[in-house]
């Protein structure tokens, strides 16, 4: 199974990935990486996460056939209803499995980081379930133009941090939970928003995210009488939705895995997320990966209209696909981006979060046969999004 | 026969080590502040290579880090500011800094500079020390750089032993569960953590760091260890310092005495 893919007894996905960590954390990343993967596996985590997944999320989330955006672009498209999970966005597939993670390691509180807030409030949701304290970071440059999330955070009982550092958006966020997590070690679980970090997270995360193409499989199959598309399309920040909607086809190489990602201004304007396009090996938040740095190896503060994208490094699997050429990476533009939130709102009557409206958007920008059956990840509601929708104002 | 395992020979107890970030305040005050550290008295020096996201350090680094970014240092700046530091520097020098502006540099080039310039041992505090034996473990030795690796209070007696066993130069206890940045004070648990350590019998000898910052925290440290780091609280002296050279020679020597 995932035999390409898989990532290997060093935490590496070919090049990439590791855990390149202080030696402050090693007890904490060793503790989860000799247990994970048993915890995972038995029978009373599988038993909660099963029931969560369905009573609490949503679960499965609908495959929904999108007829009018299908005749659009010629093609059988369909949409991976991730925005119609609780909260509104995949990211909590990812948190209701680490917040019981975190309780069968018997950790009593739970440190996050955020970019567009839809971790966090994601975070802040399972914490509230559980009981469980709960403090986000957040570049104070997203707490800003993600306000409701914020809100969102607070009614649900977390603490927000804002992180002042660098750029002020995920990146440092992620610097400041990871000192944070430095400074309280014992207690405390670091609930990482994507497969990005330090072995195991993008493992684990890419696990906890992986129901997203296990569903695909067999509703295609009932749709369709097969359980592969011709092509899975989604955006990628640092690549959990990705991931998970990849996850089940890594060894079916005719299923085509396309990856978009945020070229913010454009890919040469110097205000752009685009990783693979402008990346180079480095390390990033504890692990080797495609990394957007200076020649002197200082990392690159990037753009992205969608905070959620707005991240200089990609997971390492996502690295790994590009390298070996499993994945295609796609760099859409801010505008075209809103264009295409726009068009899947005036088609379908959804309006999709700015990082989704990237996968969408990707339509354009690649061949594909006519009739192809394409399922594009929706990975999550536009609702968080109404004050950037209303800003660019071109609807 | 390197400056570090020399200094440890003569002299194990009180061992002053000062970290302070290169290009800061000012882009060219690397070297002046090398050479008040010396003429003030303190044995090792540890310069630290700014970097974008110091994800060990408190407020207090971040913030010398983004300053000296801002003042155009970098990896091959620095070498360029020590090309002759041995003509006016003769006890240890270590350079402690993130793995990625290294590996950008090319870690055989750079070990290789090292060399050439007189730099004594590293402190990378994000090389996991699997990855040092896989991979650089054997390029250290090439270019004669001793290695320190980091332990806390959460490091374990048996990680605490592979350490030892791999490590040379001397071993650098991270005093508590923290990152970088002056605390007051050493409080009871974190005395018992350092004997803890201190009855191990290690190999390698063992500098105190983080929220050491004045005479009472340094006294305290050597107790326990063979002496110890300051960062956080002379970077904060040097920022608003108007006579670098006379206040570093006036702050070191206070901690000392
Ligand atoms: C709706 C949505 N999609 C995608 C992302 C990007 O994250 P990832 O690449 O990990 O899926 C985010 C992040 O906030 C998001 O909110």
């Amino acid at each position: 199974m995932n035999d390409m893919i898989r990532v290997d007894e060093k935490g590496f996905y070919g090049k990439f990935g590791g855990a390149y960590i202080p030696e402050m954390l090693h007890p904490n990343i060793e503790e989860l990486r000799d247990n994970y993967e048993q915890i995972m596996a038995s029978e009373a985590f599988q038993k909660e996460f099963r029931s969560l997944l369905k009573d609490y999320v949503g679960r499965p989330t609908p495959l929904y056939l999108a007829s009018r955006l299908s005749e659009k672009y010629g093609a059988k498209i369909y949409l991976k209803r991730e925005d119609l999970c609780h909260t509104g966005a995949h990211k909590v597939n990812n948190t209701v499995g680490q917040i019981i993670m975190a309780k069968m390691l018997g950790k009593k509180r739970i440190i996050a980081e955020t970019g567009a807030g839809q971790h966090g409030v994601a975070t802040a949701t399972v914490c509230a379930l559980m009981g469980m304290d709960c403090t986000v970071y957040m570049g104070a440059l997203d707490i800003q133009r993600q306000r409701p999330n914020v809100e969102r955070m607070k009614i649900l009982g977390a603490k927000v941090v804002p992180a002042t550092s660098g750029s002020q958006t995920l990146k440092d966020a992620t610097n400041e939970a990871m000192r944070q997590w430095i400074n309280n070690p014992v207690d405390t679980h670091y609930i990482i928003g994507s497969v990005v970090g330090p072995h195991p997270y993008p493992e684990m995360v890419a696990r906890f995210q992986s129901v997203i193409s296990e569903e695909m499989k067999w509703q295609l199959l009932e749709k369709e009488g097969r359980e592969n598309p011709d092509l899975v399309i989604a955006c990628v920040g640092g690549g959990s939705n990705a991931a998970g909607a990849f996850y089940h086809y890594y060894n079916s190489p005719e299923v085509r895995l396309i990856a978009a990602e945020a070229a913010g201004l454009g890919v040469s304007s110097g205000k752009s997320a685009a990783t693979t396009a402008l990346g180079t090996p480095g390390i990033l938040h504890g692990s080797k990966t495609l990394l957007m740095q200076t020649e002197d190896g200082q990392v690159v503060e990037p753009h992205s209209i969608s905070a959620g994208l707005d991240y200089p490094g990609i997971g390492p699997v996502h690295a790994h696909l590009f390298d070996i050429g499993r994945g295609e990476f796609v760099a859409v533009e801010d505008e075209d981006a809103m264009k295409a939130g726009i068009e899947l709102s005036r088609l379908e009557g959804i309006i999709p979060a700015i990082e989704t409206a990237h996968a969408l958007h990707a339509l354009n920008m690649i061949e594909y046969q006519k009739d192809a059956v394409i399922v594009i990840n929706l990975s999550g509601r536009g609702d968080k999004d109404l004050d950037t929708y209303i800003k660019w104002g071109g609807y | 026969m390197n400056r570090i395992d020399q200094l440890f020979q003569k002299k194990k107890e009180r061992v002053l080590s000062i970290y302070f970030t290169a290009g800061f305040p000012k882009l060219e005050d690397t070297l002046p502040i090398m050479e008040s550290i010396e003429a003030a008295g303190a044995d090792i020096i540890e310069i630290g290579v700014p970097y974008s996201d110091p994800i060990a350090d408190g407020p207090t680094i971040q913030d010398s880090n983004m300053i000296a970014l801002n003042n155009g240092m970098s990896l091959k700046k620095l070498f360029e500011q020590l090309q002759d530091m041995r003509k006016t520097v003769s006890i240890p020098v270590v350079l402690m800094g993130y793995l990625n502006p290294i590996i950008q540099y090319g870690m055989e080039n750079f070990c290789k500079k090292c060399q050439e310039l007189g730099i004594d041992g590293l402190i990378l505090p994000d090389l996991p020390m699997q990855q040092y034996l896989d991979e650089y473990k054997e390029l250290f030795n090439q270019y004669g750089l001793r290695n320190t690796f980091l332990i806390s209070p959460q490091t374990s007696e048996k990680r605490i032993r592979e350490i030892d066993e791999h490590s040379n130069g001397f071993i650098y206890m991270v005093s508590a569960h923290s990152i970088t940045g002056a605390r007051t004070g050493i409080s009871e648990e974190q005395i018992a953590y350092f004997q803890r350590v201190q009855s191990m019998g290690l190999k390698n000898p063992r500098l105190i760091g983080f929220g050491i910052s004045d005479a009472g925290t340094f006294y305290k440290a050597s107790l326990y260890g063979n002496g110890a780091i300051i960062g956080s609280a002379f970077i904060k002296k040097i920022k608003e310092s108007k006579d670098l050279k006379a206040d570093i020679l006036a702050y070191i020597r206070s901690v000392i005495s």
